[in-house]
Formats: C-alpha cells, sequence, structure tokens
C-alpha cells in the first residue's frame, strides 16, 4: 500500500484501530487547544503557555520516579499527566509571582521559569536512563510526542480532559473575553481578574498536559496559538474566531496524526504542528477579511477608485481630464458620455465628490488629532466614517467660513 | 494636622453628603510602587450631582478613580458606595476607562462592546435574546451611534470610540457613573453628544464623576469640583471652589495668572 493510500485509510479511520483511536484523541485535543488558545491571543499572553509546557518536563521526571519507586508502571499515563500537571502549575505560579513582586518583566520572568524547569527536568530524565529498573525507554517522547503503541485507556483520558476543556471554554467566555479585551472594566464589574487570568492559564495547562503524549511539550505552544492567530484572519467577531480556532485546532490534529500514522518513522507533534502552519498559510494568503490576495484586490480597486474620484472632481471644476483610465473609468460607470460631456448620473456624483472633498478638508482642520481623519483614504464617502451630527458640526464650520449667516 | 484632627474634618465631610451619599472617601492612599499617586484623599460626593475631578498630569486623578472602584489596590483609607463597601454596592456604578486603555484591533463589532456591559443580566450559560439587543441598540442611540452597530471596533475614530464605552456603561443602568478623561481627543460633535447624555443622567437623579483636563468647559459642564494634586487640594461647589487660589494651588507654577483669568470663575 502507498503512503497515500494509507494515509487516505487513516483520515477515514480505516487504517486499524490504533490509528483511528489517535486521530480522534489529537482532533479532541486540537479543538481544546484552539479554543484555549484564542483566549490566551487576544490577552496576548502567548509566551507564558509556553513557560507553562517547558515546566511540565521535571514533574514528568518526578512522577515516572515516583511511580517506579512505589512498584507500579513508570510510563502509567495518569499518573505522568497529574506530575506534569503540578508541575507546571508550580511554574505558572512562580512566573506570575516573579512578576508582581520583582521589578522584572512577565517576558523575563517567563525566559528564568522556563529554561530552568527545562534543565531540571532533562536532568532528571538522564538519571531516569541510568536507573536500572522500570521500562524507560520512550520518556523522552514527550518532548515531541509520539502516537505509536498508543493505549486505548490513554485515548480515554485524552478525550475526557479535551471535553473537560472544551466545557470550561464555553463556561467561562464572557468573563475571559471581558478580561482580555478591558481588564479595568472587568474589575469593576465584579470579575476577578487574577482569577480569570489563572483559568485561562489553567486550560492552557490542561491542553499542555494531556497533549505531552501526542504533541509533545516543545511544540504544543503552537496548537494554543497558530489556531487563533489563524481564525484571526477570517472574522472581527470574538465568539465566531474562538469556534474557528477551535475547528481549526481540531482539524490540524485530526489530519496530523492521520498523516503520522501513515509514516510510522514520523514524529507525530512536528506533523500535527506543519499541518496546523498549512492552515495559517492558506488563510494569510486567502482570507477575505485579512489576506494577502484581498488586500492586493483591496488595492486594485483602491487604484480605481482613486482615479474615479479624481475624475470626478475634475468634472466638478470643469476641468479637462488626460488620464486614460481615468476617462475609461468614468465612461464605464455611465458618468460620461463617450465624447467626454458629463452625463446626469455624473454631475450628481461630480457634485457629490466635491462636497465630501470640502467636508473632509474642513474635518482636517478642525478634527486635527482625530483617528478618522488619519485613517481616510480620500475616497470614502464622508456618511460611513461620521456620524450624522459629526457631519452637521463640519457643515456648520465650513457655513460660518463661507461668511453665511450661522 | 493631627490624626485624630484628620478624622474629625473627614467626619464633617460625610455630614455634608450624607451616610449613604454614592461616594464617600476616607484617607485614600494608592501608590504604583513606594510612591503614593494618591495621598490620604477626603471626598464626598452627593446624589445627583456633576462632579469634575481636576489636576495637573500625574496628580492621580485616574488613580483616585480606580482606587475608589478597587481597580488597583488600595494602601490604605476606606471607601464607601452609597454608603456599603465597594463589592456590595457594585450593581449601582459604571465606570468608563479611559479610551487609551484598551487595543481597539479586538475582534468585536461596536454591539459586542456594548453587550459586555449587560454580561451581569444574561449570567453565564445563556444566550443573548432579542430584548439584550435591543436594550444595547437603545443604549447605542442615546450616544448617537446606531448605525454603527455592526461596524468593527478598530475602524471608529476616537470620538465614536468613547461614545461606544459610554454605551457600554449606560447598558448598566447605573445610579453613579465614573468616567475616566471622557472627552480626552474627541471632537466638538462627541463631546456635545456625550454632554447631553451626562446632563440626561443627571437630570434623571443620577450622579456623575469625571476626570477632567479642559479648565475652560468646567464651570458650564459641572456643578463640583474636586481638586486632586496628589492629595486634596479643595472640594465643593464649582461656584466657591474653583477659584484663582485653589487652582493657582493645585497648578502651582504649572499655570500662567493670564490663564487663569480667561476661565469662568467664581
Amino acid at each position: 500500500m502507498s503512503f497515500l493510500d494509507y494515509f487516505i485509510d487513516a483520515l477515514f479511520l480505516q487504517a486499524g484501530y490504533n490509528s483511528a483511536l489517535v486521530a480522534i484523541g489529537a482532533g479532541l485535543l486540537g479543538l481544546a487547544g484552539g479554543g484555549a488558545g484564542a483566549f490566551i491571543f487576544l490577552r496576548k499572553r502567548a509566551l507564558v503557555s509556553d513557560a507553562i509546557s517547558h515546566a511540565t518536563l521535571p514533574g514528568v521526571g518526578i512522577a515516572f520516579i515516583l511511580m517506579v519507586a512505589f512498584g507500579g508502571d513508570g510510563r502509567w499515563l495518569p499518573g505522568l499527566i497529574i506530575g506534569s500537571a503540578v508541575s507546571s502549575a508550580i511554574g505558572l505560579l512562580l512566573v506570575e509571582w516573579i512578576t508582581r513582586q520583582t521589578r522584572l518583566t512577565e517576558d523575563a520572568a517567563i525566559g528564568a521559569v522556563l529554561s530552568v524547569f527545562f534543565g531540571l527536568g532533562i536532568v532528571l530524565l538522564t538519571i531516569i536512563q541510568t536507573m536500572s529498573s522500570g521500562r524507560q525507554a520512550g520518556l523522552e517522547s514527550f518532548l515531541l510526542g509520539s502516537t505509536a503503541g498508543m493505549l486505548i485507556s490513554e485515548a480515554t483520558t485524552i478525550a475526557c480532559a479535551g471535553a473537560l476543556a472544551a466545557g470550561f471554554v464555553f463556561i467561562l467566555r464572557r468573563p475571559m473575553t471581558l478580561v482580555a479585551f478591558d481588564p479595568e472594566y472587568a474589575a469593576t464589574t465584579g470579575i476577578n481578574v487574577r482569577y480569570v487570568d489563572l483559568a485561562m492559564m489553567g486550560l492552557a495547562l490542561i491542553v499542555t498536559v494531556i497533549g505531552l503524549k501526542i504533541v509533545g511539550l516543545i511544540l504544543i505552544v503552537a496548537l494554543l496559538i497558530i489556531p487563533s492567530v489563524t481564525a484571526r484572519f477570517w472574522t472581527n467577531q470574538v465568539g465566531l474566531m474562538i469556534g474557528i480556532a477551535a475547528v481549526i485546532g481540531g482539524l490540524s490534529g485530526y489530519v496530523g496524526a492521520a498523516l503520522s500514522a501513515a509514516a510510522a518513522s514520523l514524529p507525530t507533534g512536528p506533523i500535527i504542528v506543519l499541518v496546523a502552519f498549512g492552515f495559517f498559510v492558506i488563510s494569510a494568503l486567502f482570507s477575505p477579511l485579512r489576506g494577502g490576495l484581498a488586500s492586493a484586490m483591496r488595492h486594485w480597486r483602491f487604484q480605481r477608485r482613486v482615479h474615479r474620484r479624481q475624475g470626478l472632481l475634475a468634472l466638478a471644476r470643469r476641468e479637462p481630464i488626460y488620464d486614460g483610465l481615468t476617462l475609461r473609468i468614468l465612461r464605464h460607470s455611465g458618468m460620461i458620455r463617450r465624447d467626454g460631456v458629463a452625463t446626469l448620473r455624473g454631475r450628481i456624483a461630480s457634485q457629490k465628490a466635491a462636497r465630501d472633498e470640502a467636508r473632509w478638508a474642513m474635518a482636517r482642520r478642525i478634527l486635527s488629532d482625530d483617528s478618522a481623519v488619519e485613517r481616510y483614504d480620500g475616497l470614502t464617502p464622508i456618511e460611513d466614517m461620521m456620524t450624522p451630527d459629526q457631519i452637521d458640526e463640519i457643515d456648520r464650520v465650513i457655513l460660518d467660513q463661507n461668511g453665511a449667516p450661522a | 494636622m493631627s490624626n485624630a484632627e484628620l478624622i474629625a474634618e473627614a467626619g464633617k465631610i460625610v455630614d455634608v453628603a450624607g451616610k449613604d451619599a454614592p461616594l464617600t472617601v476616607r484617607g485614600l492612599t494608592v501608590s504604583y510602587g513606594n510612591k503614593p499617586a494618591v495621598f490620604s484623599i477626603d471626598a464626598s460626593i452627593p446624589a445627583g450631582s456633576m462632579t469634575a475631578i481636576i489636576g495637573p498630569n500625574g496628580a492621580g486623578k485616574s488613580t483616585f478613580l480606580k482606587g475608589t472602584l478597587g481597580v488597583v489596590p488600595r494602601l490604605s483609607g476606606e471607601v464607601r458606595i452609597f454608603g456599603k463597601p465597594f463589592a456590595e454596592a457594585r450593581d449601582r456604578v459604571a465606570y468608563v476607562p479611559q479610551r487609551a486603555s484598551v487595543d481597539w484591533d479586538f475582534p468585536a463589532r461596536v454591539i459586542d462592546v456594548v453587550l459586555m456591559g449587560l454580561y451581569k443580566s444574561v449570567g453565564l450559560f445563556r444566550f443573548w435574546r432579542s430584548r439584550h439587543r435591543e436594550q444595547a441598540m437603545e443604549c447605542l442611540e442615546r450616544v448617537g451611534m446606531a448605525d454603527f452597530s455592526t461596524r468593527q471596533i478598530g475602524q471608529l475614530s476616537g470620538g465614536q470610540q468613547q461614545r461606544v464605552f459610554l454605551a457600554r456603561a449606560l447598558a448598566q443602568n447605573a445610579e453613579f457613573y465614573l468616567l475616566d478623561e471622557p472627552f480626552a481627543g474627541v471632537d466638538a460633535a462627541t463631546e456635545r453628544a456625550i454632554v447631553a447624555v451626562l446632563k440626561d443622567l443627571k437630570a434623571e437623579g443620577r450622579t456623575v464623576v469625571c476626570v477632567h483636563h479642559d479648565l475652560s468647559t468646567v464651570a458650564e459642564y459641572f456643578d463640583r469640583v474636586l481638586l486632586i494634586n496628589v492629595r486634596r487640594i479643595a472640594e465643593g461647589p464649582v461656584d466657591t471652589t474653583f477659584t484663582a487660589a485653589n487652582l493657582q494651588e493645585t497648578y502651582g507654577g504649572r499655570l500662567a495668572t493670564t490663564h487663569i483669568d480667561e476661565l469662568r470663575l467664581a
């Protein structure tokens, strides 16, 4: 069977029980990661989740050593998950504490915690390698993720925790949105900003520890951030953005796991991240809202609108038009006849253009520091950017200027 | 002044506005690091008044507001809202932060921001109903922004952003409104629109407090002033408190005497 056949089989859950299990687990993980990550991205704390993930490693090592010491299986997943959750919670609280109690900024605290915990974890893993007891092989797969030989119990654990995280996202969506947008206002309405922030990071923590097995701790931050950044290309509404991020995360996990099932030598985590990146690239290019292609199209249309506006202003001032493109555009839109004389429509449009131009000239003088003036492109109808009373004010000043009675 | 005298004086202030006044502050100190931003401020805002908080840059006007609402931690002092701790009177208060304090590229439409003012009334699990949307649209109508309800907030002008923030506070239907620099960097039409809304609130018997920076409009917009420069300089009706002597004490050399002469002072 070729790689492609196997991949298609895996995609449709036909490649065997184990691959289907992994694909579904990875999909749920991606769903939870995308949803939780959206808030972390909006709160601009992506790097904190990186500290959380790196801080899991000592917990993995200590949990393994403890479970072996008590005569159990050192690789029992729930035990490793609890261990990693405890150590990354300590890491998270340390970042918080350092930021609040010292003059260090959050990024410095993140750097310190991340590297120290990761270093400690690596030392522990090295010690474990030299231990005689307990099947320690495979523990290092927590770094980059691996799905070979995944158990049904492990897949169920991941699925349950993923559903739990998704439930938390739903319950906390409003407080988290408010805190991400306007923390000071949120505080006055009775929301405990610190707790909401901790809950947000707690969600990242859940996603991280359940993602250890599949994606690995080094790359899990990508599953939190790439889907949200990608979703931002498609919508200006926070609710939709969370949904899209969850779907993109879920798809990345599912497709990535299927791909890595088709080629067993490829590590699962990096493949999932690359699939997510694929979605990102497609969105960055083709999103109608913020994508590259759309902005190229907008530029093309913008050029035409500039020509049209210049043409209309020239008509209003009864100046001759020489530019070939301008003439073509005016002709096509029925503003002028073949011989260059303005039609009725053209005369109305040109008067409106002249009036807007005068209003904007005044707006620039009386509202010199207003952001609408800074953004004004010289083309948008003024009604789209100013409220009626703002326009009235401009007209009143224009009238005053022209000496008419106010 | 000794401690006992301070307390006695604070007691007198409380008497002016009554025990259940919208805001009573005694000895409020807030500091960033080890330098007080406001120090031992007493204030008392009577119901139905419109008060301007005035002082030079860095005088702690915004910090005073945030300190009273618990947005920044208090180092010392007591704050009573309608005679109760703020946590118990929260639902009767609406706060309008500085426009520049948030990232306007946030993925939200105008109506979404106004709906944030209704989070309390909708509960955690339930979804928005048409009556919530109608309520939000009414608030946008009051600030003249109904036509912009589906606009992405990043596309608004500064004045429009300020109106949206005010609409969100209106949605809370509070009795006591605290606004941080609502007229900073807005156009003349927006300033008139906001003043009209605030005067309506006052006419309805609600209480308004604004951090304000434009001395030339104080007498026109407000009936009371609170002059702050880290410490409380003076507080009272505009007629008797907004005086050249008090302004000189508040602003020191930063305010030219000629400038003071141009103001409509008591």
